[in-house]
């Protein structure tokens, strides 16, 4: 259990980060928080030739809130967006999302930025990423770009960026409408492991209670975290009662392609994909009814 | 094959401490092997069962999951350091002996630095507080009631020394 031998660079700005992984091409890997690189590496699941270590870049670990949208820099620790209440007024998806993941130890070393570019399809914080929509923006020694989480994540622990970008800033959408309330559940083997299934879900609803904008999505059920769109959508207009919450989290349950593994069948993932789903938009409902 | 090495300078349990080690060298294997620190034990190496808990900068991390390199410029307290100055026990320590807060004690150096970082930024804790800070440290010998037990007593004594 320990890591094979690797070249280490510490790097102290995003722009020496990006020229390091230009010099040193695939063979290179970021070093965030650690938390599932470390053991992966420990197991010799992988064995990069250089690791890059960004945990001392001060331009990536920021928190900022804005009007329609909260930044946060990449290697910002799980522990410092789980703590700011700033934060978690204009996006609370995140501190609920969080309160799911690992333990005090890891979340006090984990990053948002690692969690997102580890891309587990269980993982919490991709979910989130997923449902909001949420962008991310690469930068390598070329230039910057800016990745949709839809085109982010391309696959079980893949994404979109290539070996030579470094994940900078993640901008997560903030929801204008007073009335907005969003929930996290999820179903695992022990509090704090990954999920079985996950869910997420945000609503927004007018003065008389109909819903205005809705979001949901499951992760533990699919190469990548889903998010349901076109079936959200359908809930606009309807006052979200529970038939129509349900209706809605059935649709997207049938939409999931699960895999079976030792710890839960396809066809039990499918099922608490949509019992999750009614759940957390129940939840979010009830946040949303109650301000 | 040899290996590159690093110089580090880490402060660790208020005394600086220096080294060239390699890259690969867990954190936990340094604490361990080259300063003898042996109160900081090595369970899972993966990240599991919380055993090699340490602080950096004054909050909790798994040490197995850090590369010695990377303590560079920090504080790390082990075990060793949550005694008082004239080596007795801390608080903390002294309730787990208190309410047999441990048995093999495998994992109390775990526990004691994750109750420890809870009672630092919460000196009254909740019972589902204190099942919460200590959810990442696994333990097979107590059922954990003890050692929750152990986590308030302490609670207790702090509020009425007012340490």
């Amino acid at each position: 259990m320990k890591s094979a031998a690797f070249e280490y660079a510490r790097a102290t700005s995003t722009a020496e980060a990006c020229e390091l992984l230009r010099r040193h091409g695939e063979g290179a890997k970021l070093l965030a928080g650690g938390q599932s690189l470390v053991p992966m590496m420990a197991m010799r699941l992988v064995r990069p030739a250089w690791l890059v270590d960004i945990n001392e870049i001060a331009e990536l670990k920021f928190i900022a809130v804005e009007k329609d949208m909260a930044r946060t820099g990449a290697c910002t620790r799980q522990c410092m967006v789980e703590r700011d209440d700033a934060l978690a007024a204009r996006v609370p998806l995140l501190r609920q999302a969080l309160a799911w993941v690992g333990h005090v130890q890891t979340r006090n070393r984990g990053t948002i930025g690692g969690s997102l570019a580890h891309a587990d399809p269980c993982a919490e914080l991709p979910l989130v990423a997923q449902v909001l929509g949420a962008r991310m923006l690469l930068r390598s020694a070329k230039g910057t770009r800016t990745l949709e989480a839809e085109k982010f994540f391309s696959g079980p622990m893949a994404t979109s960026a290539r070996p030579d970008e470094c994940l900078e800033e993640i901008h997560w959408p903030a929801w204008s409408w007073r009335r907005t309330g969003s929930a996290f559940t999820e179903i695992s083997v022990r509090h704090g492991d990954f999920a079985m299934v996950a869910a997420a879900a945000q609503v927004s609803i007018d003065g008389d209670g109909r819903c205005v904008r809705a979001a949901f999505g499951v992760g533990g059920a699919g190469g990548t975290p889903l998010a349901f769109p076109k079936i959200a959508a359908r809930l606009v207009g309807t006052r979200l009662d529970d038939a129509a919450v349900t209706d809605a989290a059935h649709a997207a349950a049938t939409e999931t392609e699960p895999g079976s593994d030792l710890h839960a069948s396809a066809e039990y993932r499918r099922h608490l994909a949509g019992v999750l789903a009614a759940r957390a938009l129940r939840e979010a409902r009830e946040r949303a009814r109650s301000l | 094959m040899s290996e590159t090495l690093h110089a580090v300078s880490v402060e660790v349990n208020g005394k600086p401490r220096s080294a060239r080690v390699p890259a690969r060298l867990s954190l936990v294997d340094w604490l361990r092997e080259d300063l003898f620190l042996t109160g900081t034990h090595v369970g899972c190496e993966h990240g599991i069962c919380g055993a090699c808990s340490v602080m950096l900068d004054g909050e909790p991390v798994r040490s197995c999951l850090m590369y010695a390199v990377q303590a560079h410029g920090h504080r790390v307290t082990t075990v060793e350091g949550l005694a008082k100055p004239d080596g007795s026990m801390s608080v903390l320590q002294d309730s787990f002996c208190e309410t047999h807060g441990l048995q093999c004690g495998y994992c109390t150096p775990g526990m004691l630095i994750a109750s420890q970082g809870l009672l630092n930024s919460n000196p009254s804790p909740t019972e589902e507080q204190i099942r919460d800070a200590i959810g990442g440290n696994l333990c097979r010998c107590t059922g954990y009631q003890q050692i929750v037990e152990a986590v308030q007593l302490a609670a207790e004594r702090m509020a009425k020394d007012g340490t």
